[in-house]
């Protein structure tokens, strides 16, 4: 069967979404994504979109349900590339995407989950560092 | 209205959703709609036939070319399922009968310049859009 590969770095998970998914994809990418962070304890996931020419309200519900189970799992998502013409048809079509965290690429991306991270560890740790 | 070109293709399957997104993509771009636009049609285009595959359990999408006094895209959705009950109703956001979001309809009613719903309960669907160019 067709899936979308995850790729595994340090505490992180990172998916490039570079095909026009039909539905079935996306439910397995959802699935498998869940399974992984839980395998891997991973604190963050970084889903590129870049090479996404569209987001319809399923995909949109898919990165929604990604960022849900993420956080109940412990882990953070952040979702990186969205094209300017797929942002303005999101809100047109009514997607508020609420609670999926985004960036404009990888770099930054990457940036938003490892300072969320530190943060995260600072605040269980850090009253112990005087 | 000159009516260029008309092109019948299925929608029966999930590929052939990603089919019509193709198709509504590469017309778009051949009739020189801009980026946003061409995004905002294939958007409408991709939530119309999933629910004609979904809830009117399949059935074709037309596409019609239309030139002349306006440049525009003409999608139109068919299927002999259900019907829909109460279309004012349907077009609500956040309203589904399904597992979906409920945004499908009035997105894209939305993401186009003319909207058309013909329903007969028992009979079928028919949801024909228009974008201009
Ligand atoms: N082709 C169709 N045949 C029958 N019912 C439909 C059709 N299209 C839409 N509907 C009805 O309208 C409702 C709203 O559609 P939509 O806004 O696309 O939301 P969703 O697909 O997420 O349920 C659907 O849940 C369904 O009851
Ligand atoms: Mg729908």
């Amino acid at each position: 069967m067709e899936r979308i590969p995850i790729l595994r770095m340090g505490e992180y998970l990172l998916v490039t979404i570079q095909v026009d998914m039909h539905d079935r994809l996306a439910m397995t990418l959802q699935d498998d994504l869940t399974n992984r962070i839980s395998e891997t304890s991973a604190k963050g996931v970084l889903i590129d979109i870049s090479s996404l020419e569209i987001v319809d309200s399923f995909i949109g519900r898919m990165l929604g349900n990604i960022a849900s189970m993420s956080r109940v799992l412990d882990a953070d998502t952040v979702v990186v590339g969205m094209r300017p013409a797929v942002a303005i048809t999101l809100v047109e079509l009514g997607m508020s995407l609420t609670g999926v965290r985004t960036a404009l690429n990888v770099d930054a991306g990457m940036d938003l989950l490892r300072n969320s991270l530190d943060a995260r560890k600072d605040a269980l740790y850090g009253s112990r560092i005087h | 209205m000159a009516v260029v070109s008309t092109e019948a293709t299925p929608v029966a399957t999930e590929s052939d959703i990603v089919a019509v997104r193709r198709l509504v993509r590469e017309t778009a771009a051949k009739l020189g709609f801009s980026l946003v636009d061409q995004t905002k049609v294939v958007t409408a285009a991709s939530e119309l036939a999933r629910n004609t595959l979904i809830h009117g359990n399949g059935g074709e999408m037309e596409l019609i070319t239309l030139n002349g006094p306006r440049v525009g895209l003409r999608l139109k959705f068919h299927d002999h399922g259900p019907g829909i009950r109460d279309i004012q109703l349907a077009l609500r956001d956040g309203f589904t009968t399904g597992s979906g979001l409920g945004l499908g309809l009035g997105g894209a009613k939305r993401l186009v310049n003319e909207f058309e719903i013909d329903s007969q309960v028992g009979q079928g669907t028919t949801v024909t859009v228009t974008r201009w160019k």
